[in-house]
């Protein structure tokens, strides 16, 4: 019995976990190829408004995996996740803005006979952006958008800060299953609410604007500014999918599975296991924050509605439907529906006309996105990635010989191969 | 012989009714205990008190040699000091084979930032197909364990108990559901694991505590009826009367 290899032989990480290098393979090679094919660096048969869709696709599979982490392993169904996408696309938005519109008022004010004071400057700077509701201060939160190092550290310890407080309200009172998916809800829901207010700081329902202009960068064409980002994008989803795959990899994937499975016996195992959810949320939610102070950039545009509890929903139903519990399984779902998303909605699918009834994919699409999610909910479970199940090689595993049932009356190997 | 745990005049009532009743129970540092007792007679909320998943109204819960109380713990560090516990259904982690499943329970740092770096040593490899090796599931240490059998999965528990290195093992109905041959094996893992350790066996079944051969608690509303070897328990008049039946 004990003559079996017991320990397996020590090999490299990407050896043991070949769908790592897979993808960082298949990823590398899409972006060589929208780079050849872009109007920036290339022959220019791909349009920059869908170069900037690749981009801003590539975003969306970050904060996927990042829903992967804290739902499909640790069994955490966040519905706040969009808006620590949000809250990033926001950090970076107040510095583009801040640093464009005070070139502008810098080069306005540069025909005046005095030199302006840094009082003026900041006063036209507050004026131009704060001009649409009705104030011309900047509010309290304001204070660093002028230098980009502090906006950068804000993409990454705001969502980071906001996740470990709510966390730790919520873990520590052992809230659970769908009652802190209603909690997350609510907390995006607020977030939102509270943004759509002109008196927020952050202009309101107006949100921040004319991202895709980078400050200082103003003579270099969109098409130029949409591949480097997309090379951004490509970058961070990389290194994240490869932290991603570190994380869930090793002994940490095994105690948040189990966690998932049944909390309270990880607890009489003598793990924390309100310190790993708020590890994994806190984790994901800066993930998640990258993943937007990439994507609003590219989308040009951020109000509070993209905060709003619909979105994290999509993330839920974009990692439902790719398969969630694997990697790969959010970043093809994400992928795949937000890009089939862009197509019905975007007008591009022809109307079927029925005769008595046209079906307009606009108003259509929201239903068959609905409807395949129950599909995948009821009939495969494990989403698009099992489909790779079928090929690779998770087949029925190796009994070395011994009974197939349970009893030891049960069909033997070499009778059931007969 | 040291006193490992103590349980002094421990109460503990849901919605009035009182599920243990002014209970006070001792064990030592190497000592089996067989806890039997009527369905309802707080078998399994004695355990809970004791793992922190309940806390008791009234009553003192003192461990070890220098007696700290572990009424202001919680479940984790309650198992941290010591003190692993085998529920009544097998639950093992059934998406992820044997091995893991022992590793998991593996004696190691529990901090979350500790686990993220660790990586088994050969050393953890050795002491993981050691323990497989006692509980029998040498050949299926690459199985899911939800694959196994419902006794091969009492047997895996038992193994993640010992795998946790406990100084005492609360053990609920631990032969349910096992053939004659399982039994006797699980007597036998649990009798080597009493030579070190306390070990707290919770049965309904009179033959397999025979077999274990230890000091009986009769448990009966609560609180602690007869306690003694077994013939000496079912020789009492009011075990037989609330307990034996007839």
């Amino acid at each position: 019995m004990a003559d079996i290899a017991l320990t397996p032989p020590r090999r490299p990480f990407v050896a043991r976990y070949p769908s790592v290098i897979i993808f960082i393979g298949l990823l590398a090679l899409f972006t060589i190829g929208v780079t050849v094919l872009s109007e920036g660096f290339g022959i220019g048969v791909i349009s920059t408004s869908f170069v900037k869709t690749l981009g801003k696709t590539l975003c969306l599979c970050l904060v996927a995996l990042a829903m992967d982490l804290v739902w499909g392993y640790c069994g955490i169904l966040s519905l706040g996740h969009m808006a620590f996408f949000g809250i990033g696309g926001y950090a970076i938005g107040m510095w583009l803005m801040y640093a464009r519109t005070e070139i502008i008022v810098r080069d306005s004010l540069a025909a005046a006979p005095l030199p302006p004071t840094p009082q003026e400057i900041s006063d036209g700077i507050a004026g131009q952006i704060f001009g649409v509701v009705g104030a011309s201060e900047f509010p309290p939160i304001w204070a660093v958008a002028h230098s980009l190092p502090l906006q950068l550290a804000a993409v990454v310890l705001v969502p980071g800060l906001i996740a470990l407080v709510f966390g730790w309200l919520a873990f520590r009172s052992r809230v659970t299953g769908v009652y802190l998916s209603i909690l997350t809800q609510a907390m995006t829901l607020a977030l939102a609410l509270y943004l759509f207010q002109n008196d927020s700081g952050l202009r309101g329902n107006n949100g921040l604007s004319g991202l895709q202009n980078l400050p200082g960068l103003g003579h270099v064409p969109q098409s130029t500014l949409s591949v480097i980002f997309l090379w951004a994008s490509a970058l961070a989803l990389g290194l994240g999918y490869l932290l991603c795959a570190w994380v869930v990899s090793g002994k940490f994937g095994s105690v948040i599975r189990a966690i998932r499975d049944d909390e309270a016996r990880v607890r009489f195992l003598g793990y924390s296991v309100e310190a790993y959810k708020l590890f994994i949320f806190t984790f994901t939610a800066i993930l998640a924050g990258i993943a937007g102070a990439l994507y609003y950039p590219q989308a040009g545009i951020i109000n509070p509605a993209e905060l709003a509890p619909i979105a994290s929903i999509y993330l839920a139903v974009w990692v439902a439907i790719g398969g969630r519990g694997r990697l790969y399984g959010a970043v093809i779902g994400a992928a795949f529906v937000s890009l089939l998303s862009t197509w019905f909605t975007g007008g591009q699918a022809p109307d079927i006309n029925l005769g008595v009834y046209t079906v307009q994919w606009v108003d259509w699409w929201t239903i068959l996105l609905g409807l395949s999610f129950v599909a995948v909910t009821l009939f495969a479970p494990r989403g698009i990635g099992g489909l790779f199940d079928l090929i690779s090689d998770r087949r029925s595993p190796d009994r070395h010989g011994a009974d197939l049932g349970p009893g030891t009356g049960a069909l033997q190997e070499k009778e059931a191969e007969k | 012989m040291s006193t490992l745990l103590e349980v002094s005049g421990v109460s503990v009532s849901f919605d009035g009714f009182r599920a243990i009743n002014n209970l006070t129970f001792q064990i030592g540092a190497a000592e089996m205990r067989a806890v039997i007792g009527p369905n309802g007679a707080g078998k399994t909320t004695f355990m809970d008190i004791i793992t922190g998943k309940t806390k008791p109204d009234s009553g003192s819960v003192l461990w070890g040699e220098k007696s700290v109380s572990l009424l202001s713990m919680s479940e984790s560090r309650i198992a941290q000091e010591g003190i692993g516990r085998k529920f009544q259904r097998p639950t093992v982690f059934e998406d992820q084979s044997v091995a893991d499943n022992l590793m998991l329970a593996l004696k190691k740092s529990r901090s979350p930032f500790a686990v993220l770096r660790f990586r088994p040593s050969s050393e953890d490899h050795d002491k993981v197909a050691e323990l497989a090796d006692r509980i029998g599931l040498s050949a299926a240490l690459h199985r899911k364990s939800g694959e196994l059998s419902h006794g091969q999965k009492q047997w895996l528990e038992i193994g993640m108990l010992l795998a946790q290195d406990p100084r005492l093992l609360l053990v609920d109905e631990p032969a349910a559901g096992m053939t004659p041959a399982e039994r006797e094996h699980t007597t036998e893992l649990l009798v080597e694991a009493a030579k070190t350790r306390a070990v707290v066996v919770v049965e309904h079944d009179m033959e397999f505590v025979r077999r274990l051969d230890c000091k009986v608690t009769v448990l009966h509303e609560g609180s602690v009826l007869a306690e003694g070897s077994l013939d000496h328990v079912t020789a009492n008049e009011q075990v037989i009367e609330v307990y034996l039946g007839r």
